[in-house]
């Protein structure tokens, strides 16, 4: 319109940077963390141990997108796709082929990382609101897409498919919920390191410098366009591992568990948590499980206002998430 | 040849309503630089202010105006309770305010009024316009308003002082404010303004999807499509791209087999994304020049 819009101000970036020490915990206090997270178990109920798996699961979807958005710079409402693949591959391999549970997770890394390394591809052109929409489009068109008649053989239609909850292995005294949450655990800690180093290494730095300034950032040699599309297949791959998890915990996968809604969860749990400070995702993910729960038993009818406030106390609170409060305690 | 014009005609009747929404997106995007996922929640909260008000004897236009300041003053407020604490808190949070936004005004329009769907009536009548059974005068009535409003806009921002201070504040922040323009009031403004389009949009929505508290989901995504296509910074880019989303969804529908109802989606967003990658600021949008 005028010529004052041809002008945006330096330094205007979507995602702020986060130097990289600051991205993880000391080893202290992940080691107290750890250590709550393994005894806690043996003194509570099942359901409770149920709640926790899905905890860390959510846990683990929200690092992924962490590591896309914090790490890279790049923005997702497409998370839930994702999530969607890996556990459909999980359920499908268990069911159809016969795959034991824990074989299916590689697989669906894999799947996923190729789904999402191919997404980024034409996503490299857009950045901002526009890869928002794109995304967004995603997540709207995979409940579709699930139900699509010629793939009713293998998905179930819109019945979605039964997953079996698998035993304690080696004839271990637990219960099938207590190895499962054990083996998410396992699974999650395995993640974590991962996403740590990653961020340590070459790759992660070279994700920051593209998220802080990409024109600087390929200034100094780094292939933006691969960095930015191997950011999408890393998040892609780690999430499709929550959602085959999720399958296996849930046991049950259906088309419309995994709508727009759930890459909105995903998405508060990552601002709640902190974008860009990867425990935190850990602190979204119990935000975005317990707190509309919390809300319901306040009022059944206004459960809506009631998150709504708690979103808006926590976040005029701690504008920057659980990072800042974290960080005020130290 | 018949069965194509006739879809398009359906596109273009159907397109007028994104057109509608994708206005008031563009409003708030020039004033706030982010599109506010609550703005359908928003324009639906005040369609049922209008409805309560001419359930209790107040004549449609007289309801409509009484709406229209409502929304101004509700946007204001909003801006200036909600909204200006997070001024400097960073884009996501703020995103994140829109949703719980979105949460609280969905949940208490529930409680207020709630979830069953409503008749809504229509100052154009619905007969067929022009003896055509694909364009009602409802319909007609809504582009017509549409076109009206974008006048309206256009000749606001750019021959009035204050939509030109309004630009600038949007645009340079820092320059305007060194210029005298009040630019935190500007942004309270522009949400006030996109406010009150909102609730047009809603009341002309209404008597097409019927009223209910969920009744802008659907709006709002082809709105925000229409917007992004046809550029974020034009409102004429808006209306256009708002009746090519139309078009495009009529004609998806139409000619490629096996699309149902719940594939139409999917599909105009892909198409409307390949438009971006190939014109990654939108038909009629301004590309963004950084300063390196």
């Amino acid at each position: 319109m005028s010529a004052a819009e041809d002008v945006v101000a330096e330094g205007h970036q979507a995602v702020e940077a986060v130097p990289k020490r600051a991205m993880t915990l000391g080893t202290g206090t992940s080691l107290l963390v750890l250590a709550v997270l393994l005894l806690v178990p043996v003194f509570v109920k099942n359901f409770i141990i149920f709640q926790m798996t899905m905890l860390l699961i959510y846990g683990v979807a929200v690092l992924a997108l962490n590591i896309l958005t914090g790490g890279s710079g790049q923005f997702s409402l497409g998370q839930s796709a994702f999530y969607a693949v890996g556990a459909y591959v999980s359920a499908v391999l268990m069911e159809h082929f016969n795959v034991n549970y824990a074989l299916t997770i590689p697989v669906s890394a894999v799947v996923c990382f190729g789904f999402g390394f191919l997404f980024g591809k034409p996503a490299l052109r857009l950045s901002g609101v526009y890869l928002a929409l794109a995304t967004f489009a995603l997540a709207t068109a995979m409940p579709q897409l699930l139900k699509l008649n010629f793939l009713e053989h293998w998905t179930g239609g819109v019945q979605g498919l039964v997953v079996t909850k698998p035993d304690a292995p080696f004839g271990l005294p637990m219960s099938q919920d207590m190895w499962l949450y054990y083996f998410t655990l396992a699974v999650t800690l395995a993640i974590y390191i991962f996403s740590v180093n990653l961020l340590r290494s070459r790759s992660g730095r070279a994700f920051m410098a593209i998220r802080d300034n990409e024109i600087a950032a390929s200034a100094m040699g780094v292939d933006v366009a691969l960095y930015k599309t191997l950011a999408f297949g890393v998040s892609a791959a780690i999430t499709g591992i929550a959602g085959s998890l999720g399958a296996i915990a849930v046991q049950f996968v259906a088309p419309d568990s995994y709508t727009i809604t759930l890459a909105i969860s995903l998405f508060l749990g990552m601002v709640v948590g902190g974008v860009g400070w990867l425990p935190g995702s850990i602190v979204g993910a119990a935000f975005i499980i317990f707190v509309p729960n919390i809300a319901e038993s306040i009022s059944k009818g206004m459960s809506g206002v009631v998150f709504g406030v708690l979103l808006f106390l926590v976040i005029y609170l701690v504008p920057q998430g659980a990072r800042q409060a974290a960080s005020k305690l130290r | 040849m018949e069965l194509f014009t006739n879809q398009v005609l359906a596109g273009i009747a159907t397109g007028a309503i994104y057109a509608c929404m994708a206005l008031a997106v563009v409003m708030i995007y020039q004033a706030i630089d982010h599109l506010n996922f609550a703005q359908g929640e928003m324009a639906m909260f005040s369609t049922f202010i209008s409805w309560q008000l001419m359930q209790w004897g107040v004549s449609y236009w007289a309801a409509f105006v009484i709406t229209l300041a409502f929304s101004f003053v509700a946007g204001i407020a909003i801006e200036r309770i909600l909204f200006k604490p997070l001024a400097k808190a960073p884009v996501l949070t703020n995103v994140a305010g829109f949703i719980a936004l979105f949460a609280i005004i969905n949940s208490s329009a529930g409680l207020i009024w709630d979830f069953t769907i409503k008749q809504y009536p229509t100052p154009f009548g619905s007969a067929p316009f022009l003896g055509s059974q694909l364009i009602s005068t409802h319909q007609a009535g809504m582009i017509g308003v549409t076109v009206l409003l974008l006048l309206g806009l256009y000749f606001f921002f750019q021959y009035t002082r204050i939509g030109l201070a309004m630009r600038a504040a949007a645009s340079v922040p820092e320059s305007a404010r060194l210029v005298g323009i009040n630019t935190s009031w500007m942004v309270a403004l522009g949400w006030g303004m996109a406010t009150a389009i909102g609730s047009i949009a809603g009341m002309l929505v209404a008597p097409v999807v019927f009223l209910e508290p969920n009744m802008m989901g659907g709006v709002l995504i082809y709105g925000f499509a229409a917007a992004v296509l046809g550029g974020l910074s034009s409102p004429l880019g808006a209306v256009t791209g708002g009746f090519l989303v139309g078009i495009f969804e009529n004609l998806v529908g139409t000619y490629i087999p096996g699309v149902g109802n719940e594939l139409k989606l999917p599909i105009a967003l892909a198409l409307i994304i390949s438009v971006l990658v190939v014109k990654p600021a939108g038909l009629f949008g301004r590309p963004i020049v950084k300063r390196v």
